[in-house]
């Protein structure tokens, strides 16, 4: 048997030598989350492909969508993304109302966004292109909507915010929140991109 | 309006004197504008390549438009997400890597069975078409 007895006069040692962050850890923790929902949008852009060409002879994406609409959608969300930016900068700065006003500027963009989306679906389902028309309009309507649906969460989470910082200022926890919805909103930017790019763009070409 | 003037950075470094970890998702006024210029440039040209029918060709259209939207998540990733191989000690590059293996898999794989399944489906004929449901 080795001698076990410690020397007990020397300094203890610790090996987390800095305290802990509470913000790091709620970044990976958020950005975790965000990938997992990059998962959900990986599979309904798989069930996109695999049925976006079942037309069941009713109307194609050719028929049906108006790119011009979907260029001013895209523009609205990536506005929305500098404005967003603009805000963190601000809250940087310990900048409160230029911080709210920036917010409220990406609120307004991201609710034209949704408003132009539901236009949008409003005129398909009336010209009889809803969801349950053919197998395509099931896969495109669940795809943009579950985008749609984020886009409205997001700008749910950023009214509270606003009221949270006017109400109690810049502070840590608020600092926190903001910046987890920074990476939000600049991932449903990035969603965005596959959306036009595959379903509209692609979709039109043929 | 967001330069950064040194009182207040030292203001700033004061307010969060405790915290290192802020490397991760803090851009410059600079930084975030290059992104935005680039994704301008990098949606508009496939807009115009649809919108303008340029291209005779649909594969190369689709090839391009694809090519596009792969650099303009990467622009996103860096300018407005901040992703870079240090933050958080390399995990959320890790987090990142892995989703995108599972995204891999998940859209080729799906294309891949899904098109085999329909190619080699019975060809249909006008008898079966009447008795379908």
């Amino acid at each position: 048997m080795t001698d076990t007895k410690f020397d007990t006069s020397e300094q203890p040692q610790f090996f987390l030598e800095e305290e802990h962050h509470i913000e790091s850890s709620t970044n990976l923790g958020f950005w975790l989350y965000l990938m997992s929902d990059c998962l959900i949008f990986a599979i309904l852009f798989a069930t996109y492909a695999v049925v976006g060409r079942n037309y069941a002879a009713g109307p194609s994406p050719a028929d049906l969508f108006d790119l011009k609409l979907v260029a001013v959608n895209t523009a609205m969300l990536l506005l929305s993304s500098i404005t967003y930016g603009f805000a963190m900068l601000q809250m940087e700065r310990n900048a409160k109302t230029e911080t709210l006003f920036w917010l409220g500027i990406t609120g307004l963009f991201g609710l034209v966004f949704i408003g132009l989306e539901l236009y949008e679906f409003m005129h398909l389902i009336h010209e009889g292109a809803g969801p349950t028309r053919s197998a395509f309009l099931s896969a495109f309507f669940t795809l943009v909507g579950t985008h749609g649906l984020h886009v409205t969460f997001g700008i749910i989470w950023l009214v509270t915010l606003m009221v949270q910082v006017s109400m109690h200022g810049l502070i840590e926890a608020n600092r926190r929140r903001l910046m987890c919805l920074s990476m939000f909103w600049h991932f449903l930017d990035v969603i965005w991109i596959g959306v036009f790019s595959f379903v509209y763009l692609i979709g039109v070409t043929g | 309006m967001t330069v950064e003037t040194p009182a207040r950075e030292d203001a700033h470094q004061a307010h969060h004197g405790h915290s290192h970890g802020h490397q991760a998702g803090h851009g410059s006024f600079k930084s975030y504008m290059t992104g935005f210029v680039l994704s301008i440039i990098l949606t508009a040209i496939p807009f115009w390549l649809v919108m303008g029918e340029v291209f005779e060709s649909k594969t190369v259209t689709v090839s391009l438009i694809m090519i596009f939207a792969a650099v303009q998540i990467v622009v996103h990733m860096i300018y407005f997400l901040h992703m870079n191989t240090r933050s958080e000690g390399g995990w959320t590059m890790m987090a990142l890597i892995f989703t995108l293996v599972i995204v891999f898999i998940a859209l080729s794989g799906s294309l891949w069975v899904m098109h085999h399944l329909n190619a080699n489906m019975m060809t249909m004929s006008p008898e079966m078409m009447k008795n379908m449901p």
